[in-house]
């Protein structure tokens, strides 16, 4: 019976998925209007996170297609990883108070 | 490196993102929010070097310098007027990036630890699938909408007779593919079914006129989470299924207050059509007050309260930085001046704020719609510089008009409004404007920056 009490990988997955839009949707909200162009700049930088995929496409020692295509999305996400953070401190720094 | 160790560490990186997200609840906390946001980064990063399996770093090292180097100079010379078409450039290149993991994935799925003998797990398929497609999407949506902003491509809807219909077919065709990838593994299939996905994100876009263009970009912020979180589905990685979860319901969030704010329903902006017309100039003889900058810059020193409603004309006229100092001059003469900011004052959300930010405008000066109008019916002035439709009381009395019932700054409850404007020419949703012709009304003609500067001289 003991294979009853195992947890699909996929049902993890889904549990943190489902979780973090919560999150995400109430702190959003907490966002101040005047900040959305740089809400906009940043969730484009942390959205580049997607370089976890890449660096692993393009790990490995034998050179292949996959190696490849995974290099170029480690330099596609960099861009925006880099850029992204960048122009958002770039912005920040301009608001000031009176 | 041990999975469960890695695990703990993504989370980390995970909890990173959602406090840089979480500090821009205030100007004051945001910088340290992006200081978390670039923490949560090099952990993910570190943390994925690290693990087994990663044994040439030479293309990483290669990429990150060449690609960080691009972002950084990007990131500095970028102008803050064309934000909207840096951030629409940006999604697109995450849009990418996620097609281009997901193909290394089908290509190589023992990297990824997500095949058995070579056959990719049937939930992989479906999450690589799903990834990729809402991928595809956000690229090649993404350079439209890069190109409607960079205006070198029409801002007017591009529709054609049958339209809705064929995109519904493509999108059917997409969803077939899919399923036959599913069951057979074709890499033949996968790759037509790329392109297909890439055809659908330029279909769905050209229909969008420019006028919706900030409702768009908070739109394909939103696809570039989900790719992301789709990505994250398939290779089984926790930070990635966050950040495509926070970043898929901000951008969410993002297109419902833009919506709002023009009073525009999500789904009448996705099916398109709307916007960027040419505005039939309606040649108007009614009478109006016209000023000089000496009547208006009088009008200003003798009040005790102004408001300033600025739109997205005064940045095109580059005028912000004279209005800083217009407002330097009155608050020496002890006059109240405030900014109100209409969500839609800009081409993106927030973009009015940058704009005024980088004027050096205190961001405390800067009001939204809602905290401010009410305060228009007690004040003296309000200035109206390169906006129109924001302040267009037909929104509240003719239910026929295209922009019925989106809030509008009702600037003509305050005792005087000065109207700075090259014309009486209507706006771009192309409707005459009411206020242009009230008594207590006075139109400044001329360019926003030469008629401040000149009302600067005359205070």
């Amino acid at each position: 019976m003991e294979h009853v009490l195992e947890i699909h990988p996929l049902i993890i997955a889904v549990t943190v998925f489902v979780m973090a839009v919560f999150v995400g949707y109430y702190v959003v909200w907490s966002v101040t209007p005047a900040l959305h162009t740089p809400l906009m700049s940043v969730t484009n930088a942390i959205s580049s996170v997607i370089i976890v995929g890449a660096l692993l496409a393009a790990a490995p020692m034998e050179g292949n297609l996959a190696k490849i295509l995974g290099g170029i999305a480690v330099g596609l996400a960099s861009v925006n990883i880099f850029g992204g953070f960048a122009v958002t401190q770039r912005m920040l720094q301009m608001y000031k108070k009176k | 490196m041990t999975a469960n160790l890695a695990a703990i560490l993504y989370l980390i990186a995970g909890v990173c993102f959602i406090m840089a997200l979480r500090g821009l609840s205030s100007p004051a906390s945001a910088r340290a929010g992006n200081i978390f946001g670039i923490a949560g980064m090099a952990i993910a990063v570190g943390t994925t070097l690290a693990l087994p399996g990663v044994e040439d770093y030479l293309w990483i090292v290669i990429g990150i310098a060449v690609g960080g180097s691009v972002g950084i100079v990007i990131a500095l010379k970028i102008q803050m007027t064309a934000m909207p078409q840096l951030v629409a450039a940006f999604h697109s290149l995450v849009g990418l990036a996620a097609v281009l993991v997901a193909a290394s994935a089908l290509l190589a799925p023992e990297v990824f630890h997500i095949a058995v003998d070579g056959d990719i797990r049937l939930i992989s398929r479906i999450e690589m699938s799903i990834g990729m497609v809402i991928g595809a999407m956000t690229f090649t949506g993404s350079i439209i909408a890069f190109l409607k902003l960079q205006e070198l491509m029409t801002g007017a809807p591009l529709v054609f007779p049958g339209q809705r219909l064929f995109n519904l077919l493509v999108a059917l065709g997409i969803v077939a593919l899919a399923i036959i990838f599913c069951f057979d593994q074709s890499p033949m299939i996968f790759w037509i079914m790329t392109a297909v996905a890439l055809v659908f994100g330029v279909l769905i876009i050209i229909p969008i006129g420019g006028a919706d263009m900030p409702v768009v970009i908070s739109m394909l912020n939103s696809y570039s989470g989900w790719a992301a979180a789709g990505i994250g589905f398939t290779l089984d990685n926790t930070v990635l299924i966050i950040v495509g979860a926070l970043v898929g319901s901000s951008g969410a969030i993002l297109s419902y207050i833009m919506c709002k704010g023009m009073n525009r329903s999500f789904i009448s902006v996705i099916l398109g059509g709307f916007g960027g017309e040419d505005s039939k100039a309606v040649k108007s003889d009614k009478p109006h007050k016209a000023g000089s900058a000496d009547d208006g810059a009088f009008i200003l020193s003798n009040a005790g309260s102004v408001i300033i409603v600025p739109g997205y004309g005064m940045a095109v006229a580059q005028a912000q930085h004279a209005v800083r100092e217009m407002v330097e001059e009155l608050h020496k003469k002890g006059v109240k001046v405030r900014y109100a900011i209409h969500p839609v004052a800009g081409r993106m959300p927030g973009h009015m704020n940058v704009l005024l930010a980088e004027a050096n405008v205190p961001y405390d000066d800067v009001f939204e719609l809602d905290e401010i109008n009410s305060d228009l019916s007690s004040t003296d002035v309000a200035f109206v510089i390169g906006a129109n439709d924001v302040v267009n009381p037909v929104a509240k009395t003719d239910p026929q008009s295209v922009i019925a019932g989106m809030p509008i700054l009702d600037v003509e409850n305050a005792k005087t409004v000065l109207f700075v404007k090259r014309s009486l020419s209507p706006g771009y949703a192309g409707i005459d404007n009411p206020v242009f012709y009230n008594p207590n009304t006075m139109m400044l003609f001329g360019d926003a920056k030469k008629m401040v500067e000149a009302i600067v001289k005359a205070i």
